[in-house]
């Protein structure tokens, strides 16, 4: 999209000065130069594998999820946004959030749709709020960088269904809660880190209470979660 | 655009009036100079639908005239009738043009819209942190100021922020209830009840203040029930973990006593006359504290139904015997006298 926008500046601006200049001559055909090299840049991902395409893509995916990992103040995240990512990690958790209650008749651990939901309403709300107290940012740059800042939680929940494995009982309830604590702060800190930037920074708390709870929601589920089959007696 | 001008020097041709005749003249004019009316289009390539926007607005006014003529002419000549389908025609093409023109107009405002919106939403988001604070321990202190009408901020952050986190807790007790509703309807339920009870009551009580002639406006409502919720929020929070009746009873009649006090000395303070002040006061004091009781009741009832049908050990036993005091004061009782029965 922003390609596009780019292009289509400058061609506006080229007619309003031929209009504008009437004592030039305008004959001939008349090229946008400016245009050119995006509709190079087209044609040179049109005829390369699928499998280049894709790589690309997860590539970008990847170093994103790096930039989480590390939040120091980058803007990657914000420049490129993509919603791969955060579909990739929404539909991780919500999975494995699933777990074993779809075989069981009684609905133990929150469903696949509710996790969806949770995330996506979630992070909308503490866009629009944020776009309300006068943040800077767009709506979608705002939404991938929530949806980014799931992955620490997401790691947490594999490795809570690892150590569910090994059994339940206080030790195993321990360690998740320390994991779990752990990466919430990790996703509210990383998602603070970027997105504080553009608030204006007397409100700062304001916009981190919505973010806060988003993520305290998210990990105080994946807390609770216990597949029911193997919390039977 | 070209269609609808196509449409209306069509309707112009056909219909003769007076009215329309200036307009005709317009485009003639229009059309006469061709070489500026290029380099007009041209530099207004961008807004043309402000051209549009005139356009109907200049037919607007014309067919107004139209109509006056009409009317002097109906008064006075036999041809009203000849004048009425001119009529028909005439506002065939300006349906045309107006629907041309709205179909731009939505188009060209679709992605406008949302940010538009938004900027009509963000003065009631024009808040301070400090403020917010201010205004939330504020709404547990009633002020016993009843004879001069009480400031009420109004402002939507803290109410909705209280909201969403209303709709936390709750799902967290039910979580921990182990509420069983029907699938996937959790979420739903705990959203739907507290921003159903926000909206609903605020615009209940609204209209009742209308009723009563209180002065008070709907964001004034609003932001009053809204930061009303800060009592219910914490109550909750503590009684969904801390599970003794008698502590719910004594947080139910302090916190929720003082945050609804707190609305109805407001709301009194802006009402005249005792029978509208109780009537205002009475409902909204009852919606506030039954909704504060159903919020804890309905979830715990529940439990306790399940709890006591399965006595399974996959309860959590710290939380029921917390919980469930008196009777495990009553069960003691109960021991104590059939062991006595055994032993005598």
């Amino acid at each position: 999209m922003a390609e596009v926008d780019e292009a289509n500046k400058p061609l506006f601006a080229g007619l309003s000065d031929v209009s504008i200049s009437a004592d030039i001559p305008v004959e001939g055909e008349i090229t946008v130069p400016v245009s050119s090299p995006s509709q190079d840049d087209e044609y040179s991902t049109l005829d390369e594998p699928v499998k280049d395409t894709i790589l690309r893509d997860l590539k970008a995916v990847g170093k994103k999820f790096v930039h989480v990992m590390y939040p120091k103040k980058s803007s990657a995240l914000l420049r490129d946004w993509d919603l791969w990512g955060p579909l990739l990690l929404c539909v991780t958790l919500a999975l494995l959030l699933q777990g074993g209650s779809a075989d069981s008749k009684d609905d133990g651990g929150p469903q696949f749709a509710e996790v969806f939901v949770i995330i996506w309403f979630g992070s909308v709300v503490i866009t629009l709020n944020s776009k309300l107290l006068g943040g800077t940012i767009s709506f979608f740059q705002s939404l991938c960088v929530l949806g980014y800042c799931i992955l620490p939680l997401t790691v947490a929940m594999i490795v809570c269904r690892l150590v569910l494995l090994g059994g339940t009982g206080p030790a195993s309830f321990a360690i998740r809660l320390i994991l779990v604590i752990a990466s919430f702060g990790w996703s509210t800190f990383a998602s603070t880190a970027f997105l504080a930037d553009s608030q204006p920074p007397s409100r700062k708390a304001l916009v981190v209470y919505p973010i806060f709870l988003f993520y305290f929601v998210i990990g105080w589920m994946i807390l609770t979660f216990a597949p029911s089959h193997g919390a039977g007696p | 655009m070209s269609l609808a001008k196509m449409s209306v020097t069509e309707g112009n041709k056909n219909t003769n009036t007076e009215a329309w005749g200036g307009f005709d003249d317009n485009l003639i004019q229009g059309s006469g100079s061709a070489v500026i009316d290029m380099e007009n289009m041209d530099d207004t390539s961008g807004s043309s639908f402000e051209d549009m926007g005139e356009m109907h607005q200049r037919m607007k006014e014309e067919e107004e005239v139209a109509e006056e003529a009409a009317a002097t002419e109906e008064d006075t000549g036999e041809d009203g009738e000849f004048l009425g389908m001119k009529g028909i025609k005439g506002q065939l093409g300006r349906q045309v043009a107006d629907e041309v023109w709205r179909a731009g107009k939505r188009q060209a405002s679709k992605a406008f819209n949302l940010y538009a919106n938004i900027d009509i939403l963000r003065p009631y988001f024009d808040v301070e942190p400090v403020q917010v604070r201010n205004r939330l321990i504020e709404s547990m202190i009633p002020v016993r100021m009843i004879n001069f009408p009480q400031k009420i901020a109004g402002e939507l952050y803290g109410p909705m922020m209280l909201v969403f986190t209303l709709v936390a807790i709750l799902l967290h007790g039910m979580k921990t209830s182990g509420t069983v509703i029907r699938e996937g309807t959790l979420m739903g339920t705990a959203i739907g009840t507290c921003f159903g009870y926000w909206l609903g009551v605020s615009s209940f009580i609204y209209f009742l203040a209308y009723l009563c002639n209180a002065q008070i406006t709907m964001l004034q409502m609003l932001s009053l029930l809204g930061y009303g919720l800060f009592g219910h929020c914490v109550v909750l929070l503590v009684t969904y973990n801390v599970h003794f009746h008698s502590l719910f009873y004594i947080l139910w009649l302090v916190i929720g006593g003082l945050s609804t006090l707190r609305m109805v000395a407001a709301l009194i303070s802006r009402t005249v006359g005792q029978t509208p002040r109780l009537i205002l006061c009475g409902t909204l004091a009852a919606l506030h504290m039954l909704f504060l009781l159903y919020l804890h009741f309905a979830y715990h009832k529940i439990v306790e139904g399940i709890l006591d049908t399965l006595e399974g050990p996959n309860v959590p036993p710290i939380q029921r015997v917390a919980r469930d005091l008196p009777e495990v004061a009553t069960n003691l009782v109960n021991g104590t006298v059939k062991s006595l029965g055994l032993s005598l």
